[in-house]
């Protein structure tokens, strides 16, 4: 079984939280899910969706044609009826949408009535709208009211009462009138975790010690700030909105010279402001995480919507010559692993490190059986306490063979902690000679450079190890290109070849992924932007050009569907 | 207790007679009088003449951007509010490229001391108009004179309930060294605003000009009346009143933050192992 669902409305209508509750029930069952949003910049009206997959299988994208949608307005049946799968379902509420629909497939369900009738308040039709669809499925509801129980347990008995009385009205008017619900899904196994791209580089930051967070609110990076923030007293984690992007970034610094792990997220906008403090980092050797969750510009583009077009920008932003490393997650699994990492980095070689990724990965939700913490590295790379104080002497800039030098803590020590914008002396002090400025530049960029690199890891080949087509991508292409991949594998040698590590640009000693390019028939690159570039990178870095392109820049993630059919097209 | 000795830095790259000598001068003779040592406190500065100031004495600096020097403190201070931290800048850099940090600043009171070394003009890049240059002021950016009015930085601290907000005069050295004691010592945003005759390229405001203008603000002014400080504050002209404008006792801004109510950030320890916890929140 593979069911996709759909609750489409108007923002201001809950399709997030109907969702969110849907997704948590199937994963609780067990099943492997996938969800994904579409909305638009608005709190109110317009058109939105919440896309909601789930199989026994691992699945990674979402599919275009919907088992169940649930029409909150009129616009999802006009937009999504052709949609619907052979077995597929529409359930409305005709009085609240003042229209009827006789085609076998419709099913009128009095959301508000029944939650008026059943909770007391037509506040509950979301309830309703929940049950619903369980029941279309023929699952029971004991994970639903468990879900209701906990969500509402501040609410007190009362409300926790209506809403399972809804939520079982719903429940049973659908198992009675969906006479043609074909659907069943009971649970499967045990519970799997269900996350989000952007809460799981929030856990990924806790749980790397991050303890300095600001940023300034800006779609699709504000997840982020909102989950650190949701755990900010149970961590001891200072959170701040600062009053622009700027003072972000240089807030974070003044953090993270103070001691502590500091990081700041934005979008593309937010991060154009920040580009001078990502070159103070570099400078002043400060570490620094930032995450920039693209979404499609220029200028302020589409504020709700997915693009890829940020890589350049990431790449080569900030005046002055410095390493900087970039990681480009696919999954919400590679964005935890991947910000542990970039903490680790950024402190390890004092360096600033961006975590790149979109609103598709932000806002989906994906299932894992488990994260597991054996992997989280959190060593202190800075000088405290009495290591410090021990110290003969000390020079925050001093020349060493890796290029590193001390991190102190100030105030911990009687050493004076000294840093610089300014070209600086070994001391932090300004310096305006010629000699260490050579100095300098060879200690922070060619010194650390093959040193950072050593620690990039290749990028990950999914399918045959021998492929004749290769398909190529970074970031959150991950899921759809997985797919296109299986799809494809009962009939072609076919492989995926996904960079998450994209700078330093992945070596290849450890593995070879030119050889499997050159030896392929057909190497594809997959971009959600207009112009390659990651294809251009991959040209630069290593002179291997792509034998085509896909891309897709219309701000919507790619479908697999619509990747099988350019693939297609290609190799056939 | 330290000498001045302790707090010997590198030659001051300044124009002779400028009036950031005495101001370095009269802060050190501070720092040594409080008692503080050179390691208990940190320096951040932005860029201009007043930004090369942490480097002509001994302490830790954060020397970052034009501009920037109280977000950095501020990250400073929510690290490690056992740290004294002390913000210095020009007047181009903290009310001009700055500026809206400055408001941010203030509204939240994080506990920082500014000094802004206000000499009515860009010193490091040579001589434009700054936000509180003269109206009419011919410079070679403004040919025309300076167009905009005057920031009246004072009278800005004063309507943003900013809880220290005081005038000196790099001139006067024995009465800033008493206003730079006071700022330390009071808790709060501070701003002290210090007119610092740039010899070099402002003819307008020199050392006579301020001479004959400022006068001690009188013993008997209650700087806790906002009205009067506001009175007080758009004083400027014929008579430049010098001390300390205004002050109230604002809860400051580390104090209000739950987390590091009782130990700094940048002491607390961290676990891993706790986010098996917060793990089970995901299923
Ligand atoms: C972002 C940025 N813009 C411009 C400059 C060039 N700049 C350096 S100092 C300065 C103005 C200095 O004036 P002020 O802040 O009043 O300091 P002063 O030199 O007078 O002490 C300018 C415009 C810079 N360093 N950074
Ligand atoms: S240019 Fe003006 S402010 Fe700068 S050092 Fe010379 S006198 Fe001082
Ligand atoms: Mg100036």
């Amino acid at each position: 079984m593979d069911y996709s669902i759909k609750i489409g409305g108007e923002a201001g209508q809950g399709i997030q939280t109907i969702g969110d509750t849907l997704a948590r029930v199937f994963s609780r069952a067990g099943y492997h899910v996938f969800t994904n949003q579409d909305y638009e910049s608005r709190i109110r009206g317009g058109h939105n969706f919440f896309q909601i997959r789930f199989s026994e299988k691992p699945v990674t994208a979402s599919r275009d044609k919907i088992d169940i949608l649930v029409a909150l307005d009129k616009e999802s049946i006009e937009q999504h009826e052709k949609e619907l799968s052979e077995y597929g379902q529409i359930i409305y509420d005709s009085a609240t949408l003042k229209q009827q629909h006789e085609k076998s497939y419709f099913l009128d369900i009095p959301f508000v009535n029944l939650a008026v009738k059943h909770g007391g308040n037509k506040i509950m039709a979301n309830t309703v709208a929940t049950g619903a669809v369980l029941g279309m499925l023929g699952m029971e509801l004991d994970i639903l009211l468990d879900i209701i129980k906990v969500t509402f347990k501040k609410k007190g008995e009362d409300i926790i009462k209506a809403n399972i009385d809804a939520a079982m009205a719903g429940h049973d008017h659908a198992v009675k009138e969906c006479i043609k619900c074909s659907f069943s899904a009971a649970p499967i196994s045990k519970p799997k975790m269900l996350i989000a791209g952007n809460d799981a580089i929030g856990l990924g930051a806790i749980a790397s010690g991050c303890k300095f967070y600001a940023a300034y609110p800006m779609t699709p990076s504000t997840g982020i700030m909102e989950y650190v923030a949701s755990k900010a007293k149970e961590y001891g984690i200072v959170i701040e909105q600062a009053e622009d992007e700027i003072a972000a970034i240089n807030m974070a610094l003044g953090a993270s010279f103070a001691g502590v792990r500091a990081m700041t997220g934005s979008s593309g906008g937010g991060f154009a402001l920040m580009v001078e403090g990502l070159s103070l980092s570099a400078m002043t050797e400060t570490p620094i995480v930032i995450a920039l969750a693209q979404r499609p510009g220029p200028a302020t583009g589409f504020p709700t919507r997915t693009e890829q077009a940020d890589l350049n920008f990431a790449l080569y932003t900030a005046h002055g010559e410095f390493p900087r490393v970039i990681f480009t997650p696919g999954t919400p699994e590679q964005a935890f692993y991947l910000t542990n990492k970039a903490f680790d980095i950024a402190e390890k070689y004092q360096i600033p490190v961006i975590i790149l990724t979109d609103q598709y990965l932000a806002d989906s939700q994906w299932t894992f059986d488990n994260f597991d913490l054996s992997k989280i590295k959190y060593t202190d790379y800075r000088l405290r306490g009495d290591t410090f104080k021990n110290l003969k002497q000390y020079k925050r800039h001093a020349f060493t063979d890796s290029g590193i030098s001390p991190l102190g803590v100030p105030g911990d020590a009687k050493h004076l902690v000294v840093t610089d914008s300014d070209e600086h002396d070994e001391e932090g002090h300004i310096a305006e000679d010629a000699e260490t400025r050579i100095k300098m530049v060879n200690k922070r960029l060619f010194k650390k450079l093959p040193l950072i690199q050593k620690e990039i890891e290749p990028p990950l080949i999914y399918g045959h190890s021998n492929p004749e087509i290769v398909i190529s991508g970074w970031g959150s292409t991950y899921g759809v290109m997985k797919e296109a991949v299986d799809e494809l594998s009962a009939n072609w040698d076919i492989a995926m070849l996904h960079f998450s590590e994209i700078y330093p640009f992945p070596p290849i000693n450890k593995f070879n992924y030119l050889k499997v390019l050159k030896n392929a028939k057909m190497t594809i690159c997959v971009e959600n932007n207009a112009t390659g570039q990651f294809a251009k990178l991959m040209k630069a870095e290593t002179g291997y050009t792509f034998n085509t392109l896909i891309n897709r820049f219309d701000g919507r993630p790619f479908t697999v569907e619509q990747l099988l059919g350019e693939i297609n097209a290609i190799i056939r | 207790m330290p000498s001045l000795d302790d707090y010997k830095g590198q030659n001051p790259t300044w124009c002779p007679g400028c009036g950031n000598f005495s101001i370095l001068k009269t802060f050190k003779d501070a720092m040594v009088e409080l008692g503080i040592d050179p390691h208990q406190f940190t320096i951040v500065s932005g860029i201009g003449q007043a930004g090369k100031f942490p480097h002509y004495l001994k302490c830790n600096t954060f020397n970052g951007l034009h501009g920037r020097t109280l977000p950095v403190a501020t990250g400073i201070r929510l690290s490690n509010h056992d740290m004294l931290v002390i913000a210095v800048a020009g007047d181009g850099d903290c009310y001009g490229e700055g500026g809206n940090h400055l408001m941010h600043a203030m509204r939240r009171n994080i506990n920082v001391k500014l000094f802004v070394h206000d000499n009515q003009i860009y010193g490091l890049t040579k001589g434009q108009a700054s936000p509180t240059s003269m109206e009419g002021m011919v410079t070679k950016n403004q040919p025309f004179g300076v167009l905009s009015a005057e920031l009246n930085p004072m009278a800005l601290a004063v309507a943003l309930d900013c809880s220290f907000v005081a005038r000196g005069f790099a001139g006067d050295t024995e009465h800033l060294n008493g206003l730079i004691k006071e700022a330390i010592n009071h808790k709060g945003f501070t701003l002290v605003d210090v007119l610092q005759p740039c010899v070099t390229f402002n003819k307008v405001n020199t050392y006579e000009w301020y001479r004959q203008r400022v006068y001690h603000i009188e013993p008997e002014y209650n700087p806790k009346n906002r009205i009067e400080a506001f009175k007080k504050a758009l004083e400027w002209g014929d008579r430049i009143p010098i001390g300390i404008i205004y002050k109230n006792n604002r809860p400051i801004f580390e104090e209000r933050i739950q987390v590091i109510k009782d130990i700094p950030l940048v002491r607390q320890l961290f676990n891993v192992a706790k986010i098996e916890k917060t793990l089970k929140e995901f299923y």
